[in-house]
């Protein structure tokens, strides 16, 4: 043994689980449960006083100049420290699902990672630190990245043109059917044609844009596999129609058999096709929207291209436009002078068909330099490929389900053997005579480490659940989740109610109540409430 | 006083020229918990079929019709604050408008309590 | 490719599990006629390196701000973002988490946002606030759109103060729609309260809005409390735009002074410049007018336990819902951008904002008085934040911009840049902030001096 002057540590510690302890699960003194603490409002903890910053001292002036307008009442900011904001911030971002973190297969959001190397050049000074009204001669890089972009998405789509500024797919939306209406006031067609047809199984911004523009919704009936039959649109058209608003591939996942078809019946009757590209993802390097008769199109580069969806935005909506509408896109636009081949921005429609502007300068820079990094990286082989792996793990999700869980469009349609694009659509038949819905399977499922599907969208199908895994996932990971769901649909067949009515269990928050949000709205922190 | 009901879920409860209007029991357990009802202000008038109200749960909303003309002469304030009441008593304390009809013969071809009660049984 | 992860062996696997002999037996769907078979023409993979090679040149042929003296504003304003910022926007969890539909795991998203509306609530001094627009622009587009609906009026009258681009994206939306809109001339020379009380001559029963905005595109504050009394007593609503949000640190709130909608840009806290976006909308009203507000709110409720905690609300006003008849389209909007804000926002505290506008406005102050001595310059700004207007006699602001830019001086923004044919070429807009130096102010000043001489 040693010697007592010996410095070795000779007193031995617990070093393995007390395998008699019977496991309790007691609340803490805390309410925290060790790596999920409670982090209390930036207003609790903060104060009036505190500040994170050190800024220099304002320089001397004899007077102010702000007209007798002085804000003299406190304004009520609440400050922290520079490690206090570092610690809320990170506890907060603790309590939040994330792709980077496990399976987010959202459906018709495209969740698929995030490469980091478009954050890293996204922040280049010469591309980030540039503002869009300093002279055009100084950020002609910029310009071109731009120009780059625009050129790719055009070539991806076979289309003549697209608007680069548009700042999210909605407001996207939003500026394909402008161009429409603007090319129908060219026409001398816009008092007649008020009329837009949109198939019931549309994303709901679609008829909320339409009405934006000024128009009225027809809905269209789908047929019974989920696609929109050529046959309604031929009866829905005349010449009060201004445009078709449709998606593909579709909400049900599907992609939309008769497109063609229905592209000419709608040019036929002197209206314009306007695709919501929100599912891209599923076709890109395999067909181009301008083959198959699309007029404009949004591309939400939040989904398809990768930008990070950052907790609702920012995203970036371009439209590529049709050789008709071309020249109707907005200003600004990006022009390359064929004298000196320079690039410079137009940014007023004088002189130019352009009809109007969309947003206050050049649209989201931000989003564009990420999603060239993107486009470039996979370039046009892995394009293609992405698209490719993004559907076949659609399908292989689908197949994998479709004896325990209830697809939708096979039992109206015996026999169907279609494949699925790259969204899995099942409804909540198999879930019958249970107890329980669509939303308690989605809230079993965060116990069991995954993200939720879409649930109850498209409105066509009872108890909605689109399942879009995308290319990013590896079968390894598809087969967890697939064992998982096929566990969770057992178990709600066997009438283990307890384990979905109630859950989440293991969330860092419980089953919240949206109905009392609701009804006594308050929306923000009130110094003193009760 | 007569019950009179529209196949999509409103009611106009008759009593002289007076007519309650609101939106069924059926109707609310359809919508799930009431969150916030639009109301119209007293006073105005309405042909039949105008929309006359929204009723709002969490995830739905619903534009509500009335089945008879005329002027509104009393709103249900309760609503405002407590839009509860809808679910707690959708054809009793929780109607919406009254509104002094312009036309008796609007009832005409509404549904009866009875019609009603098979309507929603189908 | 790298980012994507099957091997050739789970891929033959995976389609014999579907029951596929090949890929494109699950493409069958699309047209034989146009499927793409040879590619674009255009280039395969990159590796991360080339990828990084390519930006950098791109960004090299750029001027920086960083890399000037820089006086450039107009709507977009160079601030100091402080490190912690952008390290806590990229924390996965954040950065590749979508829109708070699952509230039980995304409550990092929805208390950020409650926070968020709370700060822009306090900022503005108004009663609610949203979870942001696209931007201060199209913001100030569907605060129009708000008001006709709530005031069921078609007619908006716009100060000529407005910033010249968000009055672009307003009669954009205007001429789709059919409303009208009265633009008030942006004549520099008769903004701030000359042109209140023209505004007020105008006012009338058909008036659904009037749009100021403080301090305006030249750089003019004004007091506003008469016009929101005159806007109120014909029923209709006031909306007050505010592109820089730092001078709220310094100038009395738009709703103290009677905004029912008060709408802006957020850019200048905690995003940066990116040559104009992503940027972040700030939109706040009062609570009369919440049902028809635009865009998603976070509001606080409790969990099945009784714990507070945050979820997406009164969503019966958007689309997904509401579908044609919902208060507007947007769906997602500005949520990296709104957590930027709420970082920034929460590192400076009250003190940090008063100091950062008193350091931007005690250097416009000085640089205007400076710049004022010059031969055949005019200061047109009376009261003002960080931002004047100066004439530059006999000279086009535009060619004496260019000529300083070959200097790396960015000496501001032209307004005929953004008013073409409004015989302005003689103006130019000079803004300050804390980030600049006196050595910037002394390039500024030497440059300007020996460009007009």
């Amino acid at each position: 043994m040693n010697k007592p002057t010996n410095k070795m540590n000779n007193v031995g510690r617990p070093s393995a689980p007390n395998i008699t302890e019977t496991h309790t699960d007691h609340p803490t003194f805390t309410g925290n449960k060790a790596l999920q603490i409670n982090e209390p409002l930036l207003f609790e903890v903060g104060s009036v006083e505190q500040t994170g910053v050190d800024i220099a001292a304002p320089r001397d002036v004899s007077a102010n100049r702000l007209g007798g307008l002085d804000r003299d009442e406190e304004i009520g900011l609440y400050g922290l420290s520079e490690p206090q904001t570092m610690r809320h911030y990170v506890r907060l971002s603790q309590k939040n699902f994330a792709i980077d973190s496990g399976m987010y297969p959202l459906g018709s959001c495209t969740m698929k990672h995030n490469p980091r190397i478009n954050e890293k050049i996204a922040r280049l000074p010469g591309l980030a630190d540039i503002h869009p009204l300093q002279p055009q001669q100084t950020v002609r890089g910029a310009i071109e990245v731009i120009e780059n972009l625009a050129d790719w998405l055009m070539k991806l789509t076979g289309m003549a043109a697209v608007a680069m500024s548009p700042k999210a797919g909605a407001h996207g939306e939003l500026c394909g059917m402008m161009a429409i209406e603007a090319a129908l006031r060219a026409r001398g067609e816009a008092t007649k044609r008020t009329k837009v047809l949109i198939p019931e199984s549309a994303h709901g911004t679609n008829p909320a844009t339409a009405v934006f523009v000024g128009y009225q919704v027809q809905t269209i009936k789908t047929r019974d596999d989920g696609t929109v039959d050529p046959a309604t649109i031929r009866e829905a058209l005349s010449d009060e129609v201004a445009a078709i608003m449709l998606t593909n591939p579709n909400t049900c996942g599907l992609f939309e058999r008769d497109i063609m078809e229905i592209a000419d019946a709608v040019h036929e009757a002197g209206a314009y096709f306007y695709c919501d590209g929100a599912n891209f993802n599923a076709i890109m390097g395999r067909a181009r929207p301008g083959d198959l008769g699309v007029d404009a199109m949004h591309i939400n580069l939040h989904k398809t291209f990768s930008t990070p969806h950052g907790g609702g935005g920012p995203g970036a909506g371009p439209v590529v436009l049709s050789e008709a509408l071309a020249k109707f896109a907005p200003v600004p636009f990006v022009h390359r002078n064929a004298d000196d081949n320079i690039v410079s921005l137009v940014e007023h429609k004088q002189g130019t068909q352009a009809f109007g502007r969309m947003t206050a300068f050049h649209g989201q820079m931000g989003m564009n330099t990420r999603a060239l990094a993107y486009i470039l990286s996979h370039g046009q082989d892995g394009i293609k490929q992405a698209a490719e792996d993004a559907v076949l793990n659609a399908n292989y999700v689908k197949a994998k389900l479709k004896d325990v869980l209830t697809p939708s469009f096979e039992e109206q349609s015996p026999g169907f053997k279609r494949p699925a694009m790259h969204e899995a659509l099942f409804q909540d038949d198999f879930l019958k005579d249970t107890g329980i819905t669509t939303l308690d399977f989605a809230k079993a499922m965060i116990d069991e480490g995954f993200h939720p599907m879409t649930m109850y969208f498209p409105l066509v199908v009872h108890g909605a659940m689109l399942i879009e895994p995308t290319e990013s996932e590896s079968k390894d990971t598809l087969d967890q989740f697939i064992a998982t769901m096929r566990d969770l649909a057992k178990s709600a067949q066997n009438g283990e109610t307890e384990r979905f009515l109630n859950a989440p269990f293991h969330a860092p928050m419980r089953r919240l109540d949206e109905t009392l949000a609701a009804r006594k709205p308050i929306l923000k922190w009130t110094p003193n409430a009760d | 006083m007569s019950k009179f009901y529209t196949e999509d879920h409103e009611y106009a409860f008759i009593d002289g020229d007076i007519a309650t209007i609101g939106v069924s029991h059926h109707a609310q357990d359809q919508l799930g918990d009431v969150v916030f009802v639009e109301l119209p202000e007293k006073g105005t008038t309405f042909e039949k079929g105008d929309e006359i109200a929204v009723v709002e749960s969490v995830k739905a909303a619903s534009e509500v019709y009335t089945a008879v003309a005329g002027e509104v002469i009393e709103v249900n304030s309760l609503l405002e604050d407590a839009p509860e009441t809808v679910n707690a008593g959708a054809e009793t304390v929780g109607w919406f408008i009254k509104i002094k009809m312009s036309n008796t013969a609007d009832t005409e071809g509404l549904l009866d309590e009875t019609a009603y009660q098979t309507h929603i049984a189908d | 490719m790298r980012y994507l992860p099957h091997s050739p062996t789970d891929r033959k696997e995976m389609l014999d599990a579907i029951g596929v002999s090949s890929i494109d037996d699950l493409f069958a769907e699309i047209p034989a006629a146009v499927r793409v078979e040879n590619g674009f023409g255009l280039p395969n993979h990159a590796t991360e390196l080339e990828v990084d090679r390519f930006f950098r040149k791109q960004s090299d042929k750029n001027l920086a701000a960083s890399a000037a003296a820089f006086f450039v504003g107009g709507g977009a304003y160079r601030h100091h973002v402080p490190a912690t910022v952008d390290h806590l926007i990229q924390r996965s969890e954040f950065l590749t988490a979508y829109t708070p539909y699952q509230p039980e795991i995304s409550q990092g998203t929805l208390q950020t946002l409650f926070e968020f509306q709370t700060q822009v609530a306090q900022l503005y001094d108004m009663e609610v606030a949203n979870a942001s627009m696209y931007d201060g622009s199209t913001g100030t587009g569907e605060a129009v759109l708000m008001a006709h609906r709530a005031t069921k009026r078609k007619k908006a009258i716009i100060s000529g103060g407005v910033h010249p681009q968000y009055i672009e994206v307003i009669e954009n939306l205007s001429d789709f729609g059919e409303k009208s809109v009265l633009k008030m001339p942006a004549n520099v020379e008769v903004l701030g309260h000359a042109e209140i009380a023209q505004i007020i001559e105008l006012l009338d029963n058909e008036t659904s809005c009037v749009v100021v905005q403080t301090p305006n595109f030249f750089g003019e504050l004004a007091d506003f409390t008469a016009l929101a009394d005159a806007v109120h007593a014909v029923k209709a609503l006031l909306i007050v735009v505010v592109t820089e949000v730092v001078s709220l640190g310094a100038v009395k709130a738009p709703g103290t002074m009677g905004a029912d909608i008060v709408v802006g840009e957020g850019q200048s806290i905690g995003v940066g410049l990116n040559f104009g976006g992503p940027y972040v909308g700030l939109f706040a009203t009062t609570k009369k007018l919440l049902r028809q507000m635009p865009g998603r709110v976070c509001g606080e409720t409790v969990d099945a336990d009784g714990k507070r905690g945050f979820v997406l609300t009164m969503s019966t006003r958007e689309q997904h819902i509401r579908r044609e008849k919902a208060t507007s389209n947007i769906c997602t909007n500005a949520g990296l951008c709104t957590l930027a804000f709420t970082i920034h926002m929460t590192l400076l505290g009250e003190k940090g904002l008063r100091k950062m506008a008193m350091a931007s406005h005690n250097g416009a102050v000085i640089l205007a008085e400076r710049l004022s001595k010059i031969t055949d310059v005019d200061l047109l700004t009376t009261s003002f934040f960080n931002e004047f207007t100066i004439r530059l006699n006999g000279h086009n602001a535009n060619d004496i911009v260019n000529a300083l830019a070959a200097q790396n001086i960015l000496a501001g923004l032209p307004v005929s840049r953004l008013l073409p044919h409004n015989q302005s070429d003689d103006l130019l807009v000079i803004a300050v902030t804390e980030t600049n130096s006196d050595e910037d102010f002394d390039l500024l000043e030497t440059a300007l001096r020996e460009a007009l001489s």
